[in-house]
């Protein structure tokens, strides 16, 4: 009975908590700019109203541009919920969860793209296409650092290997992590999320013939990706398994909202970079991730 | 001091992969300005007591490589009026993927190495093999004069760190007399590559293997 309450409470705080951060990110954007910026509640009101309106499918759309975004939530939702929550444990873990992690992401992405190819618009087309691409470099990235993780600490089950922190290269393992959560969120250095000029957007076009709830499932579906690598990244870099239980959720909960108002900083200071750029940067990001492995190794040899 | 030591050559390491990444003059050649001047503080580090001649040659280290052959270079840039080395030979991201592997490969090597016990622990060797391949790749894979003279710049950075092994058998004065010619030479490429803009209008070096009597 307890651990069906444990979950419903889980699940609860993952579909509550995660539309939060964007509102987060974007009234920290809104202070820098001097402005006062929409209220921190205001994806939830964006989901309410979505989830209201009806739905306008093309003709030329198999269901598949219906399943595609549930799927996506759902792959979203599953991979949340193998990720430890600092004094929790996950609901559920077993030897090569993180590996389950790394795919659920790949089936959400692949499942975006499905339903985007499904529009027929040569716009969404590009999109996927893009998406894709840079998708490559920065699931390289994830699996260098998860690699790290899991070197360091021998063991291939989410729970034990987020447990210590990353040990010398820590520093390294961060940022090259922290640039993969701007990427795999679509945040400034790689995609605007604000902008709605076709020929330049990335995940934002993607859903550009999304409506209703399915646009609903997408919004809420990348506000959980955004928490779920926050999560990732507080956790990988931060020993919570040391702390006592009040202090590591409590780090937690500070971790991610430090990781949520840097987002919004690196928003406000810089702009988004040219597109033959992107994979330049990315690398950047995967080369600190292999250093990072490196140090892990050299300081388990001696 | 191996701990603070081992930081700062990470560091000067780390400054080659984004000297290597980066296609804009001013900063590159701000970075070789840091890595100039992180170099500068490696004999304070390694010095167990300090004399006179290593607080000199530091001094004079931060200042020639941090401050003026970056000026004599940015005044060679705003004459030349170019500020970005567009289509290098070999680009930013094979470049950036290359320095990262020689340094991966310098660490490789340097721990094959026969050195003495004291520099077992230390990044030293490896720091230099990896400074000289960057600086290697930065002169053979940019176009413009300047980016090549960065290049030569993190070349001799590379020198320099393996100078340190040695520290302690050959006198600094050497360092001295090293620092003096970087600087003519880098004073002397200044006014060449004010000569090469007045001549050709670009300051791309391929355009130099057409020259004809």
């Amino acid at each position: 009975m307890t651990t069906v309450l444990e979950g419903v409470v889980r699940l609860g705080v993952w579909l509550l908590v995660a539309p939060l951060l964007p509102g987060l990110i974007c009234k920290v954007k809104a202070w820098m700019a001097g402005r006062r910026g929409p209220p921190v509640l205001q994806l939830y009101y964006d989901l309410a109203k979505l989830w209201r309106k009806g739905v306008v499918v093309s003709t030329l759309a198999s269901p598949g541009f219906v399943a595609g975004p549930a799927v996506a939530w759902v792959a979203v939702l599953g991979a949340a919920l193998l990720l430890p929550l600092g004094p929790l444990d996950a609901m559920l873990s077993f030897p090569g969860d993180v590996l389950l992690l790394i795919y659920l992401l790949a089936l959400a992405r692949f499942a975006t793209a499905w339903a985007a190819l499904e529009t027929g618009s040569a716009f969404e087309g590009m999109g996927a296409a893009r998406e894709v691409s840079f998708a490559v470099l920065a699931e390289a990235a994830v699996i260098t650092a998860i690699l790290t993780l899991s070197w360091k600490s021998r063991s291939l089950s989410l729970p034990t290997m987020l447990e210590p922190s990353a040990g010398p290269g820590t520093v390294l393992l961060a940022v090259g992590l922290f640039t993969v959560l701007l990427a795999e969120n679509c945040r400034v250095p790689f995609d605007d999320p604000n902008t709605h000029l076709e020929l330049t957007m990335i995940h934002e076009v993607m859903v550009l013939d999304h409506s209703g709830p399915l646009l609903a499932a997408v919004l809420h579906g990348a506000a959980m990706k955004l928490l779920l690598f926050a999560a990732l990244l507080v956790q990988a870099v931060l020993p919570l398994g040391e702390l006592t239980a009040p202090a590591a959720a409590a780090a937690l909960i500070a971790g991610v909202l430090l990781v949520t108002v840097a987002v919004g900083l690196v928003e406000s200071w810089l702009a988004r970079c040219a597109f033959r750029r992107v994979p330049l940067l990315l690398t950047t990001a995967f080369l600190l991730c292999v250093f990072a492995l490196l140090t892990a190794w050299n300081g388990g040899a001696t | 001091m191996n701990q603070g030591l081992n930081l700062l050559v990470g560091l000067a390491m780390g400054l080659n992969l984004v000297a290597l990444g980066t296609g804009r003059l001013p900063s590159l050649i701000r970075l070789a300005a840091w890595q100039g001047v992180v170099l500068g503080l490696m004999p304070l580090v390694i010095e167990a007591e300090w004399r006179v001649m290593t607080f000199v040659v530091a001094t004079a280290t931060v200042v020639m490589k941090g401050l003026v052959i970056p000026a004599l270079l940015r005044r060679a840039m705003r004459t030349a009026n170019i500020d970005r080395d567009l289509d290098p030979l070999i680009g930013y991201l094979p470049s950036l993927l290359l320095g990262a592997a020689g340094m991966i490969g310098a660490v490789a090597v340097a721990q094959r190495m026969p050195l003495l016990p004291e520099h077992h622990e230390s990044l030293l060797v490896a720091g230099a093999l990896a400074s000289v391949f960057s600086g290697l790749l930065l002169l053979l894979g940019r176009a413009k004069a300047i980016s090549q003279v960065c290049g030569y710049l993190i070349l001799e950075n590379g020198i320099y760190l393996f100078g340190l092994l040695l520290i302690h058998s050959t006198p600094l004065l050497v360092e001295g007399g090293i620092l003096l010619d970087l600087t003519v030479a880098v004073f002397v490429i200044g006014i060449i590559v004010d000569r090469i803009q007045r001549a050709f209008d670009t300051l791309d070096t391929r355009k130099l293997t057409v020259l004809r009597e």
